[in-house]
């Protein structure tokens, strides 16, 4: 069996009367990626706080490989890409990411890391001049610095546009491949989707779900959305076929994976009432309106 | 490299691009030009260099300046950065919060440094130069600018702890303005009132001295006028300053610094980023 890099068991912790982290338990395998999903205040931030020793803890374990939280052993197998990260406006980029680089204790190829990051440009700029998805590249490039046992990104795509994403999901996809586990909190749920091996979601400092994205599906039952449009008449249509109207033009069905094929022949019966139909699975915002206890449209 | 210089570097850095460095400089150069220039008309009278007066006018303003200028560069170190968000991935890297304090400490103390070295050097030179030097000026020239530097680490390190306290960079600066207050000047006032309240009696003959040089920067004052007595003569100050051993205000600015720091890295370790 291999060793976790990252064990959280029954942590909790107060601030002031609130428990703001109720009996988290999550592991991370070492090349693993999961995505941690929560609304604002759920807690995403303050486990991430608690995982690189920054913030106290009441009770429970949090063992980075076999190391305590905040020991320099700890520290020196995380990297950390915080939410909104910044930095002190008067270095450049080059004298930053140097920095890290000494903190670290890393012989560090800095001008190769700000060209894999997409700033060679400006890596002697001021980070005063730079904007937000700079600063967040300029972030993302001391995550790659040395070779860590886990990295903990939070909201890591915020202020990326979308090729920038892509090259993030590249980044971490060779973070995995060379063998750190990555712990992602997230709001961009569509994009965390097809990019993680695993998804638990916190809900009021309490872990509601940890499960592949499929094995949650299946558990939520969740239905799947057929959406058809109507050649003429939508009402005649969703009375038909017990949907509902949803606009001038289109019903929509709802049906178990089970009874799926059944709904769509019988869709197919009825010849050329219906002009189109789309099938949608479950998505993760369905799932994560599911497991965070809000009403599922 | 160690971890406590590679953040000495990046300090110096910012110190260099924002202009502090060039501030403070500019700002003792013309201070100390202006006292040497104004100050050097009893010269004659009291039969010593211009040098021995320059220095004497010096030292009462690096009471005010050295402390001041210390607490304007350390006052948003810790603050500035917790504001700015940037201290929790700080803290994240493998340096110890007493490390990252070490390494803001020697590059703003070499800054102060650079600033007192080359403002009092100059007004020193400038007043070699045009009324004389003695060995005995030279060394009480050499002592105002060590003594300042130490006076200057005292408040750095007094600053970093405030800046650890106060949990935001503006609150940092009001703390700071309200420690200078004390220390310069309400702290001497306080004395003041109490040897006149006191008339002459078991305060002021015994525990006065003590009391004074406990502060920093009366420990600062004392030692530059106790060591030299032509800088005592041109200052006037020379009572308070006989009644202590000479070891006195050495040991309190010396330990200043330490305890200054003792407190930082404590009220550091609170901080939650």
């Amino acid at each position: 069996m291999m060793d976790k890099a990252l064990t959280i068991s029954n942590v909790n912790k107060d601030r002031g009367k609130i428990r703001v982290l109720s009996d988290i338990n999550l592991s991370l395998s070492p090349g693993e990626r999961v995505a941690l999903l929560g609304h604002n205040g759920a807690g995403k931030s303050t486990l991430i706080k608690s995982i690189l020793g920054l913030t106290s803890f009441q009770s429970g374990e949090i063992l980075i490989g076999a190391a305590k939280p905040g020991s320099a052993r700890a520290r020196a197998a995380t990297t950390f890409l915080p939410e909104a990260v910044s930095f002190h406006p008067a270095l450049t980029g080059r004298e930053q990411l140097t920095l890290f680089a000494r903190l670290a204790g890393e012989k560090a190829d800095v001008a190769g890391l700000l060209d894999r990051v997409g700033l060679p440009e400006a890596m002697d700029r001021r980070i005063g001049t730079y904007s937000k998805g700079m600063r967040q590249r300029l972030g993302l490039a001391q995550v790659l610095l040395g070779k860590p046992e886990v990295a903990l990104l939070d909201e890591p795509t915020s202020g990326l546009d979308p090729i920038s994403r892509q090259d993030l999901y590249a980044i971490i996809d060779e973070l995995a491949a060379q063998g750190t586990a990555v712990l992602i909190a997230s709001h961009a749920l569509t994009e965390v989707e097809a990019r993680t091996d695993r998804i638990a979601i916190l809900r009021k400092g309490a872990k509601v779900a940890d499960d592949t994205l499929s094995n949650l599906a299946d558990q939520a039952g969740l239905p799947i959305k057929l959406r058809i449009r109507a050649a003429e008449n939508p009402d005649a249509l969703a009375a038909q076929t017990g949907g509902t109207r949803i606009n001038g033009a289109s019903v929509e069905l709802l049906c178990s994976p089970a009874t799926k094929m059944q709904a769509l022949r019988q869709v197919a019966a009825l010849g050329d009432a219906v002009v189109d139909v789309d099938v949608t699975p479950p998505r993760l915002e369905d799932l994560y309106r599911h497991y965070s206890g809000e009403a599922v449209q | 490299m160690t971890r406590f210089l590679a953040i000495a570097v990046a300090e110096m850095h910012i110190l260099r691009r924002n202009r502090w460095l060039f501030m403070a400089t500019l700002i003792m150069v013309l201070f100390a030009l202006a006292l040497t220039f104004a100050g050097s008309a009893p010269t004659g009278a009291l039969g010593v260099d211009m040098l021995t007066v320059s220095v004497a006018s010096m030292t009462t303003l690096s009471v005010y300046l050295a402390p001041l200028l210390a607490l304007m560069i350390s006052f948003d170190s810790i603050a500035g950065e917790s504001d700015r968000g940037s201290l929790a991935l700080l803290l994240a890297y493998p340096a110890g919060r007493g490390e990252i304090l070490l390494g803001k400490f020697t590059a703003h103390i070499a800054a102060l440094a650079f600033a007192m070295t080359i403002g009092f050097g100059t007004a020193g030179a400038v007043a070699a130069w045009f009324g004389g030097v003695s060995v005995d000026s030279l060394i009480a020239l050499i002592r105002l600018i060590l003594t300042s530097i130490l006076l200057g680490a005292v408040f750095l390190a007094l600053g970093y702890c405030l800046s650890a306290l106060a949990g935001g960079a503006t609150a940092a600066a009001g703390m700071s303005a309200g420690l200078w207050l004390i220390f310069v000047v309400l702290y001497d006032l306080g004395l003041l009132g109490a040897v006149v309240l006191d008339q002459g009696g078991v305060f002021t003959q015994s525990v006065f001295p003590w009391v004074m040089v406990a502060n920093p920067a009366d420990a600062f004052r004392v030692w530059n006028i106790a060591a030299s007595d032509s800088v005592a003569l041109t200052s006037g100050m020379t009572g308070a300053a006989q009644a202590l051993p000479m070891w006195a205000a050495p040991v309190s600015l010396l330990i200043w610094p330490v305890i200054g720091f003792v407190l930082a890295r404590a009220a550091f370790q609170r901080v939650e980023p």
